[in-house]
């Protein structure tokens, strides 16, 4: 089957610094897939690139196995592009962004009519269609640019931390249309830092940093592979503890006032360091797709 | 760096244009009071003020009122001004803080149907502009018919001329503030030394070499022309030289644009 995104050796620089470098991944029919990073991991520049904002410096990037390059305006005008800034037009109201939007794409008066109202429908915001876009909440405006960007039926959904800066209502109201939008077929291309994010609507997901991919995987997978299924935190750890983390070879990170262990399959560790060396502020959790992230990217601050 | 939107301006431009004349379409009532009374404003003190001091000005070897002599020149100002401004601050402000070029880049569109549609669009408002004040001006009685109806499409010209010229600014200045920069060192001047308020022949030799080389000289000559049906040969280079100022700032403010979008 042909892959909605097939990029490899895809590489960006811009004045000598390599944004994004030799990456390979590729998009399957219907799936949402992930592109996780801190900062300055080189996402944006290269969902930029899939969406023919930014044009590469080296390697192949074919969408809807066409290539970007040649064209890009037959691509462009089969995908949707939610970008990371708030790009809602301030001198039109909020249907007439969609209506003006839908003739950039060529689409006819009456079917933009009908598939603005649809969408406003959609994201909850019909009873406001005639409301300026600077009196609607942040959460309101990134459904609008969600709403923008399906307006002309796309086949590929492009999102550029759709979530960042939201309170957790807007968030799961905006989770919740993508949900809807993914049930429905829809191929999604996601970046994100929020880890939760990832692991609610990701088939798929890549983890980046400084421009190259660390690892591929389904979220699950990647936990079990990297973490296993618990994570142990100690707080205050005494330093026999350490000992004997080393002496077990066990995969741990050592904070200084808290030593987090990995359990990596090992089920009654937990017990075994509890008993042994813990009189409290022990505890014992699921791993998350968070510690695979950290474990990769380090903790240390990013900018 | 370029190869991604090398070819590429189709009549799709048209939808640029088209968003902004519907933003303009919802602020029309205000947009047209500026052309309709500023002429009035400036034919009042600078025709009946100074006029009465000023008296008779000799052009092309005829007398004409001072009114009669700056109705025309205050028509060519107003089709620089729409079009400069237009294509720097509003350009500015939509490519730069409203993300408004950001978004179209996400759609068919490509930078230079972008740039194309906002340089059509300050042509457009000088257009637009031109008609309401000929019409005001008209009424004074300023105006030979049927030699004035050329203002129109020359308005036109004369704004991609100076629109050009704008969007080229605004592809190289970092901040909007720094737009003092070229209204100080190439706007006012013109504005003041293009034979609108006063004829050449006044300036010293070396600043009437220097006028030609000024696009809003060659704007004012033609809109005087048509204004008084004083229409002659000598008028071709006027119209070459905007033709020509056109052709090589268009390109180049495609040029300066592309190079600022595209990262």
């Amino acid at each position: 089957m042909q892959y909605i995104i097939e990029a490899e050796n895809l590489t960006k620089k811009f004045n000598g610094f390599t944004a994004v470098d030799r990456i390979r991944f590729h998009v399957n029919a219907g799936e949402c897939f992930g592109i996780l990073g801190p900062n300055g991991a080189g996402k944006t520049t290269t969902v930029r690139m899939v969406y023919g904002f930014s044009p590469k410096t080296a390697g192949t990037l074919n969408v809807f196995g066409l290539d970007i390059e040649k064209d890009w305006r037959r691509v462009k005008s089969r995908i949707g592009v939610c970008q990371q800034e708030n790009s809602l037009d301030p001198d039109l109201s909020v249907e007439q962004n969609l209506l003006v939007f839908a003739r950039y794409f060529d689409i006819p008066a009456s079917r933009a009519r009908e598939k603005a109202q649809q969408l406003l429908t959609f994201i909850s915001l019909d009873n406001r269609r005639s409301a300026k876009v600077s009196e609607l909440s942040g959460g309101m405006m990134r459904r609008m640019i969600l709403a923008r960007s399906l307006i002309n039926d796309p086949e590929l959904l492009i999102l550029d931390e759709p979530t960042t800066g939201l309170d957790p209502q807007a968030r799961h109201q905006l989770w919740q249309r993508l949900e809807e939008l993914k049930a429905g077929g829809l191929t999604i291309l996601l970046t994100t830092h929020y880890m939760d994010e990832a692991s609610r609507l990701c088939d798929r997901l890549v983890i980046m940093d400084h421009g190259k991919i660390l690892v591929e995987g389904k979220p699950a997978d990647l936990i079990r592979e990297h973490v296993g299924h618990n994570v142990i935190e100690v707080d205050d750890p005494a330093e026999n503890l350490r000992e004997f983390v080393k002496s077990q070879s066990l995969e741990f990170e050592d904070l200084g006032h808290r030593l987090i262990i990995y359990s990596q399959g090992k089920d009654d560790l937990f017990h075994e360091i509890g008993n042994r060396f813990c009189t409290g502020g022990c505890i014992l959790r699921m791993a998350t797709l968070e510690d695979v992230f950290l474990k990769l990217t380090g903790r240390e601050l990013k900018e | 760096m370029t190869t991604l939107f090398s070819v590429s301006i189709s009549r799709r431009f048209w939808r640029v244009w088209q968003r902004n004349f519907t933003v303009y379409q919802k602020i029309w009532k205000i947009s047209f009071i500026p052309p309709l009374f500023e002429p009035l404003f400036y034919l009042l003190a600078f025709g009946l003020g100074l006029g009465t001091l000023v008296g008779k000005i000799s052009y092309h070897g005829t007398q004409v009122s001072y009114l009669a002599f700056i109705a025309p020149a205050l028509i060519a100002v107003n089709i620089m001004n729409n079009s400069f401004f237009e294509n720097t601050y509003a350009s500015f402000v939509r490519m730069y803080h409203q993300k408004t070029f950001d978004a179209m880049l996400a759609t068919p569109l490509s930078i230079d149907e972008i740039i194309t549609g906002e340089i059509i669009w300050g042509a457009t408002k000088s257009l637009i502009g031109t008609v309401i004040m000929l019409a005001v001006i008209s009424l004074f009685g300023l105006i030979r018919y049927p030699s004035g109806l050329l203002i129109i499409p020359l308005a036109f010209l004369g704004g991609i001329a100076f629109g050009s010229l704008g969007m080229y600014f605004t592809g190289i200045t970092p901040t909007i503030d720094m737009f003092n920069l070229p209204i100080f060192l190439f706007v006012t001047p013109m504005f003041l030394f293009s034979g609108t308020f006063f004829p050449i022949d006044n300036l010293p030799a070396w600043a009437q070499v220097v006028a030609q080389f000024l696009p809003l000289t060659h704007l004012v000559n033609l809109v005087r022309a048509f204004g008084f049906g004083t229409v002659d040969a000598r008028l071709l280079w006027s119209a070459a030289y905007l033709f020509i100022f056109s052709i090589v700032f268009f390109p180049l403010a495609l040029l300066k644009m592309r190079k600022r979008l595209i990262k």
